[in-house]
């Protein structure tokens, strides 16, 4: 008498196309995948708890360590909260200054995002071209605050350092040279016959999935729903500037591909815009010598590279905040990996992982 | 009589005699195989020092291998936590001799910034032996590559570090001297 049985199959910790230190149990019927189940926490480093023992303004560099792939866009999110909550008004210069530089972050993550994708599809050279550019990027970076990752350059109330001389120049250098360069990946990657076989028609993600898992950032919008809080919240001086939100239409890997590819374009897009209308001002807004914001809750979320980015803070009234709790979009995100997945072969779990793109310091935080 | 002394004269050119262990060591030296093993925002710079600018192969050191059974040197890049303590020595268990630990980055060395939490291992030296250590947050590509130019001076001239470690200690022993005089003589 035959009989057939599943049979589970462990991934990780330590795998190398598991973007850190995700663990997921595999329950397979042949080489077809039942059911995927995370193990989260190997990275969780109680930044939550942390908080609370520290003053506001050393909360900062914490944020750096959530999603370090794009620092400037934590470091941003935090300080907005803040703000909301003391009601701090940020000069002008400084907000343009922080757009832009959240804005030259996203296009590193996605271009992180597009190496780890050619890696994990097994095309190492898209890591060695995709790091390329990243490069550029971080050296931008590396003359505004010194650092290459990690950055604690947005400040609550502003921003630290003046740009510095010479950079104007080089940010619009770059920006001129990124559309050539997408042109290359265009050849490269998006016209590879392996690489969009392995990418079309798989993983699909209908609107409902979406939306009742709750994603965000560029996975919500690869299902053809145009969620974006730079749009819908309008925060900082988004609603001044002009840019397309990007949408797909099958939500398969290959939209989700497609989009954060069209999101660098527009990234670009609004860093150009920056640098053009970049007005003379202060940079940095009076804070009292120990900043104590007034007691009372606040959840303010900014479009963070991979989503929806949430900080919800209680303030007491002392220079410590009383709670804070983050909204990472990685995590949430995580939770439709098993529609992603089930259903399809073993194959396609990977580069199933490697499209929602998510990073295991802002999941296990 | 030296082995040297038997290479016929006209061979003398052609001929290099070494010992076993120095060849094999020139050769470990100069081909470190990591394993692929990236824990936090180090791998992201681990992952760069391989890019095209930082360019780790042209010191030989690009291998990355996923397999544990085929590397040597294993590159704790990043937090470690708790949970993750046990797949790492794990890990490290499954990874054949002659293998080497470098800790990179604060966390890995001391819990850096999160040395107060209640979920992260505050020094890895309490877990593994650790051959090399890189200060940073997180250290630059340039400065893993010297890491690995030090681990291969530690690979082809363990003598030397041997030495320096003695320095070391003697040092200590007499500036624990120099304490012990002082608070005699304060007495």
């Amino acid at each position: 008498m035959l009989k057939t049985e599943t049979y589970t199959l462990n991934m990780g910790p330590q795998h190398p196309s598991t973007h850190g230190v995700l663990r997921v149990e595999l329950e397979l019927d042949g080489e077809s995948i039942v059911k995927v189940k995370p193990i989260i926490g190997y990275l969780h480093r109680g930044i939550e708890k942390l908080l609370e023992s520290r003053t506001y303004i050393q909360c900062v560099p914490y944020t750096d360590r959530l999603d370090y792939v794009s620092s400037m866009n934590n470091n941003f999110g935090f300080c907005h909260a803040v703000e909301e909550l003391a009601q701090i008004e940020v000069p002008r210069r400084a907000e343009y200054i922080r757009v832009m530089m959240a804005e030259l972050n996203r296009i590193a993550s996605h271009l992180v995002f597009m190496g780890t994708l050619s890696i994990d599809l097994g095309a190492s050279t898209g890591h060695l071209y995709a790091f390329r550019d990243r490069e550029d990027v971080l050296d931008l970076f590396d003359l505004v605050c010194g650092a290459r990752m990690t950055f604690h350059y947005i400040r609550i109330g502003g921003v630290i350092h003046d740009l510095p001389a010479g950079f104007i120049e080089k940010a619009k250098a770059f920006i001129d040279k990124l559309p050539e360069r997408m042109a290359e990946y265009d050849e490269l990657l998006t016209g590879n016959e392996i690489f969009v076989r392995r990418l079309k028609g798989r993983s699909v993600m209908t609107k409902e999935m979406v939306l009742s898992h709750n994603m965000t950032g560029p996975n919500v919008r690869a299902s053809g729903i145009p969620f974006d809080i730079r749009r819908v919240d309008g925060y900082s001086i988004y609603p001044e500037l002009e840019f397309k939100v990007v949408t797909g239409r099958e939500g398969d890997n290959w939209d989700r591909y497609r989009v954060r590819f069209e999101e660098i374009l527009e990234s670009a897009k609004i860093v150009r815009q920056c640098i053009e209308g970049l007005p003379e001002g202060p940079i940095m807004a009076k804070l009292p010598a120990v900043f104590k914001p007034p007691k009372g809750e606040i959840y303010s979320r900014t479009e963070g590279t991979r989503g929806e980015l949430g900080f919800y803070i209680v303030s007491d009234g002392t220079p410590k905040p009383y709670r804070v709790h983050i909204r990472r979009p990685s995590f949430v995100n995580m939770q439709g990996l098993n529609d992603m997945c089930a259903g399809y072969y073993i194959g396609d779990s990977v580069a199933a992982f490697s499209t929602i793109d998510p990073l295991m310091g802002e999941v296990d935080c | 009589m030296e082995i040297v002394d038997i290479v016929p004269p006209m061979l003398k050119n052609n001929v290099i005699v070494t010992t076993v262990d120095s060849l094999f060591k020139w050769a470990h030296g100069n081909s470190i195989w990591p394993l692929s093993s990236g824990l936090a925002c180090c791998a992201i710079e681990m992952m760069s020092a391989a890019g095209g600018r930082f360019d780790i192969a042209r010191f030989g050191y690009e291998v990355f291998r996923p397999c544990p059974r085929q590397a040597d040197l294993l590159i704790v890049a990043g937090t470690l936590t708790w949970k993750m303590t046990p797949p790492l020595i794990r890990l490290y268990e499954e990874m054949a001799e002659p293998k080497y630990v470098i800790a990179m980055g604060n966390c890995t060395i001391a819990g850096g910034p999160f040395a107060d939490s209640y979920s992260v291992v505050p020094g890895i030296d309490e877990i593994l032996p650790v051959d090399v250590y890189i200060p940073g947050c997180p250290p630059r590509p340039e400065a893993l590559i010297n890491g690995m130019l030090k681990l291969k001076e530690k690979i082809m001239h363990p003598e030397h570090v041997e030495k320096a470690r003695e320095v070391l200690l003697q040092q200590k022993l007499a500036k624990m001297d120099r304490i012990k005089e002082m608070g005699g003589a304060g007495k």
